[in-house]
């Protein structure tokens, strides 16, 4: 029994017709309690028996050749085991849904610090000890760091009317170049993985995403087939795009538990995670806007540069926002992607719209000052009918509501001209910003089995934090009529079916709707047992013609099917996105320079919320997120040799408990996206986040009248400005 | 030393942390590995009733100590007032920064009560009210990437009430 959706047409609201009333509440994490007692298994905390310990061994060059290892050192300390190497080994971290091997790049040397090797010992002292005491010789080449300098590649992109032309001729236009330093991922678990071997099949215990790509990565890498691969993955302490690919801890272990016939563990520290795990790229923004002096935009150009190493696929999709957020006749938006030697760039939470959306963002509000105008109101007056590019319809489009929702409800109408509010040195101002974030469906597959008045589902998603237990627990619940507790949802291991994994804010309504999918053929079946058509499952029981039925009575024998969701012709001929709008207050210290965050709203358009209570969580997670891109998170990177400086959290700044106010608030505005999917649920984990900072910034140029376009807007950057004034 | 009430003996490498020591020796993993510098307090545990972050002290330094992990505060199906009050108010994503975080908020607690002035105390003597901006200041040694920061502290703080109103 199994149901395939491929979404041609709108579906039904058939979640609205339910009676069991769960889905969306904002009940608590079903894996809660494991969480706070210290029982949920991360995979570093996998401790098979005979387990060996083992530590990457870093490249000490930039770029050239490993000529020979000297292991004569480590040899002498007590419980080595030995060094691994050699051409399965890998050079970064495999991108997001590569489903393949990333570069193997053998003796050759790509960027500082690259994994070269892997020293094993009984201890993880010892292996420390080892991996320290190795020697490596290189034939070492020089190496091109700056973005500016290297090599670069023009990648195209929109051009759309006459851009150039159109500016001449625009009563106010903003020309300006706004850059943003290079980011991480930083997620609070470290990068690990544990291996071992049992009849030539690989266990692979892994902090890792998107398991049935993982599993080809892996696969491919070593040369085996993935039948032979197994992965694990029950609980991960945070992926943040950092974990969509596997990286070089689970290849190195697989091999060197494969060699030693025992398992394996490797865990990157914390400074091995900035080295080598794929970072955001440093960006430089060129945003041009011009306007007629009412306000009506009619270009929008956002030429950007980015930075990866050679042999990567990906490149930040710094304009996917100003694509589609404004409406204008002219639209330009070139790409140029600098080929250099720094640490791999690959996708961090919101890759595109977490910096496009400060250049475009701060580029409106200024846009705004130099009409003279409310940048709320030029906002709302620039909301395209349509996809400007392709001209095909939105679906479900709330930027209009978020945009006059949030300023009512943050008091914007009580915002003064710049410099204007002042308590004692420190200086008071709101921003605003729109946000936007493209929603995407992928291949998905779950399978849910009924045995009476219980269900169980399995598939391979993972849940990062991203509330997956909760909310397929919530839609089977819904869908069937169950009490939540009868629902046991298991997930995250490659023998289930094959989900989307979790990425780019399509885990919930990709995999959510496989799982409701699956439902609905069980409903199906329920359906012709009680032979109507017309019933209500609620609280395990059915009701059909009058008649209130047990499950438990009804089936004989339990029913399981598997639901399939893949995309169609509605992601071709309409255009589906969350939109929302962010609006911030801040305090700028006029002797300091230091700006604090005074409160903060997000009003967002998301389509139907699964669980109102994570669904808020990762927004406001997102938003947390965008308060540290505007004011503190920066990887400066070694302008000799590439390599990141700021690689430990006391050098990298995470927003921490004192950066963040008490007042953080979310408005979940009421949607339904009956073209997105059948649960008619649009992605919440990057939406908090896209166009969050550029409310800080513009909040900080309101207080004091300082316009930052080098992003963090440290106190240095910030005082600099109240000097010049 | 004594972990969690048990009188527990150790035969190890001296370089072994407390945090090693807990987590490869003893199998106690809920005490987090986030960074082993002291840098992000997901390793934090009780010494004696003080919170500190064991990746930075030897395990060979704590002879005869009493320490205190998440899995001596409550289990699964038993959990105490704030690992419930974190269940409630959602106060983590993830979960891996929060066995951290509760155990920082217990030692933090205990401060509090203790009379222990932050450095936004507006009085160094007058007694502690855990407002926000108290409980954020004490807490910031434990980051957490997924940002539940305000869910964490409304936890903290209905427990913080409760026990006031005691
Ligand atoms: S692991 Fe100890 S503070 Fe981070
Ligand atoms: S809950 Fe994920 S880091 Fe705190």
């Amino acid at each position: 029994m199994n149901k395939h959706l491929k979404m041609d047409a709108p579906q039904p609201r058939v979640l609205d017709e339910t009676r069991q009333g769960i889905l969306g509440k904002g009940i608590s994490r079903t894996e809660g309690p494991k969480k706070v007692s210290g029982s949920a298994t991360y995979a570093g905390d996998n401790h098979p028996d005979g387990m060996a310990h083992g530590v990457l061994l870093r490249a000490g060059i930039t770029k050239g050749k490993v000529t020979g290892f000297d292991e004569s050192a480590a040899q002498k300390i007590d419980g080595y085991v030995g060094l691994f190497h050699g051409p399965k080994f890998i050079r970064n971290n495999a991108q997001g849904m590569a489903d393949e091997a990333p570069v193997q790049p053998d003796c050759e040397v790509h960027y500082h610090s690259q994994p070269i090797g892997l020293v094993v010992a009984e201890t993880f002292e010892a292996a420390r000890d080892a991996a320290l005491a190795i020697k490596v010789s290189y034939d070492e080449e020089g190496a091109l760091v700056d973005p500016k300098s290297a090599p670069q590649e023009d990648q195209g992109g929109p051009d759309v009317g006459d851009l150039e032309a159109d500016m001449g001729r625009a009563d106010v236009t903003v020309d300006e170049i706004y850059t943003t330093e290079a980011q991480v991922s930083a997620a609070m678990e470290l990068h690990g993985s544990v291996a071992q071997w049992n009849d030539g099949k690989l266990l692979l215990q892994s902090s890792l995403q998107m398991l049935k790509f993982n599993r080809n990565e892996i696969a491919d890498s070593l040369g085996i087939d993935p039948e032979n691969v197994r992965i694990l993955a029950p609980y991960v302490g945070g992926g943040f795009g950092s974990k969509l690919g596997i990286g070089a801890d689970a290849v190195s272990a697989a091999i060197a538990a494969r060699d030693l016939g025992r398992p394996v563990r490797v865990i990157m520290p914390r400074q091995t995670v900035f080295d080598a795990v794929l970072r955001r790229t440093e960006t430089e923004q060129r945003v041009r806007l011009g306007a007629r002096s009412d306000g009506t935009i009619t270009s929008i150009g956002h030429d950007d540069l980015v930075s990866n190493l050679e042999g990567e696929g990906f490149a930040e999709p710094t304009s996917q926002a100003s694509q589609f957020l404004y409406a204008a006749p002219n639209r330009k938006m070139q790409q140029t992607v600098s080929r250099n030697h720094r640490t791999p760039s690959g996708s961090v939470r919101a890759p595109g719209e977490a910096v496009g959306m400060l250049g475009l963002e701060v580029a409106m509000d200024e846009l705004a000052e130099r009409l003279g105008m409310c940048p709320v109101k030029l906002r709302l007056q620039n909301v395209p009918e349509r996809d400007p590019d392709s001209g095909v319809p939105f679906t479900a489009h709330s930027l209009t509501e978020a945009l006059k929702r949030g300023a009512q409800e943050f008091g914007w109408k009580d915002r003064k001209a710049n410099g204007a509010r002042r308590e004692g040195e420190w200086l008071i101002g709101m921003g605003v910003a729109s946000a936007a974030r493209k929603n995407m469906l992928l291949p998905a597959k779950a399978r849910v089995t009924l045995d009476g008045d219980k269900a169980v589902v399995e598939t391979d998603m993972t849940d990062i934090g991203t509330g997956s237990y909760t909310i397929f627990a919530q839609i089977t619940a819904e869908a069937l009529g169950l009490p939540i507790e009868n629902v046991e949802v298991r997930l995250a291991d490659t023998d289930y079916p094959e989900a989307s994994g979790s990425g780019g804010s399509f885990g919930a309504s990709s995999t959510g709707s496989a799982v409701f999918l699956a439902c609905q053929s069980i409903r199906e079946e329920i359906a012709a047992k009680c032979g109507a058509n017309d019933f209500t499952l609620k609280d395990g029981q059915v009701t059909a013609g009058g008649k209130t039925t047990a499950l438990s009575d009804l089936l004989d024998a339990p029913l399981s099917a598997v639901g399939e969701i893949e995309k169609g012709q509605t992601s071709e001929d309409h255009l589906s996105s969350g939109f929302g709008a962010h609006f911030a207050e801040v305090a700028v210290n006029e002797v300091s320079g230091e700006v604090r965050v005074r409160r903060m709203l997000g009003v967002f358009g998301a389509g139907r919320i699964l669980n109102e209570k994570t669904a808020k969580s990762q927004l406001v997670g997102g938003m947390i997120w965008g308060i540290g891109a505007a004011l503190t998170e920066e990887a400066a990177h070694d302008p000799r040799t590439g390599h990141i400086i700021t690689r430990d959290l006391a050098n990298y700044h995470v927003a921490s408990h004192a950066d963040v106010p008490e007042q953080i608030d979310t408005i979940l505005l009421e949607e339904r996206d009956d073209y997105a999917n059948p649960i008619q649920a649009k992605g919440v984990g990057e939406l908090g986040i896209s166009g969050a900072g550029a409310a800080v910034l513009n909040a900080i140029y309101n207080a004091c009248g300082v316009r930052v376009r080098s992003f963090p807007a440290t106190p240095d950057k910030v005082m600099a400005g109240l000097d010049a004034m | 030393m004594t972990v969690n009430g048990e009188e527990r003996s150790l035969d190890l490498d001296p370089r072994t942390s407390l945090l090693d020591a807990l987590r490869d020796d003893l199998r106690l993993t809920g005490t987090k590995k986030g960074c082993d510098h002291g840098q992000c307090g997901a390793c934090t545990v009780l010494v004696n009733g003080r919170r500190i972050n064991s990746c930075l002290t030897l395990a060979a330094m704590h002879d005869g100590d009493e320490i205190t992990t998440i899995e001596g505060l409550g289990a699964e199906d038993n959990l105490n007032e704030l690992q419930a009050a974190f269940v409630e108010c959602d106060g983590f994503q993830c979960g891996y920064c929060t066995p951290g975080q509760i155990m920082s908020a217990t030692g933090m607690l205990n401060e509090a009560a203790e009379g222990m002035p932050s450095h936004v105390s507006a009085d160094l003597n007058d007694g502690v009210d855990l407002s926000d901006a108290e409980i954020a200041e004490r807490m910031s040694g434990n980051l957490c990437r997924c940002s539940a920061y305000p869910f964490i502290r409304k936890a903290i703080s209905s427990v913080a009430t409760k026990e006031a109103a005691e």
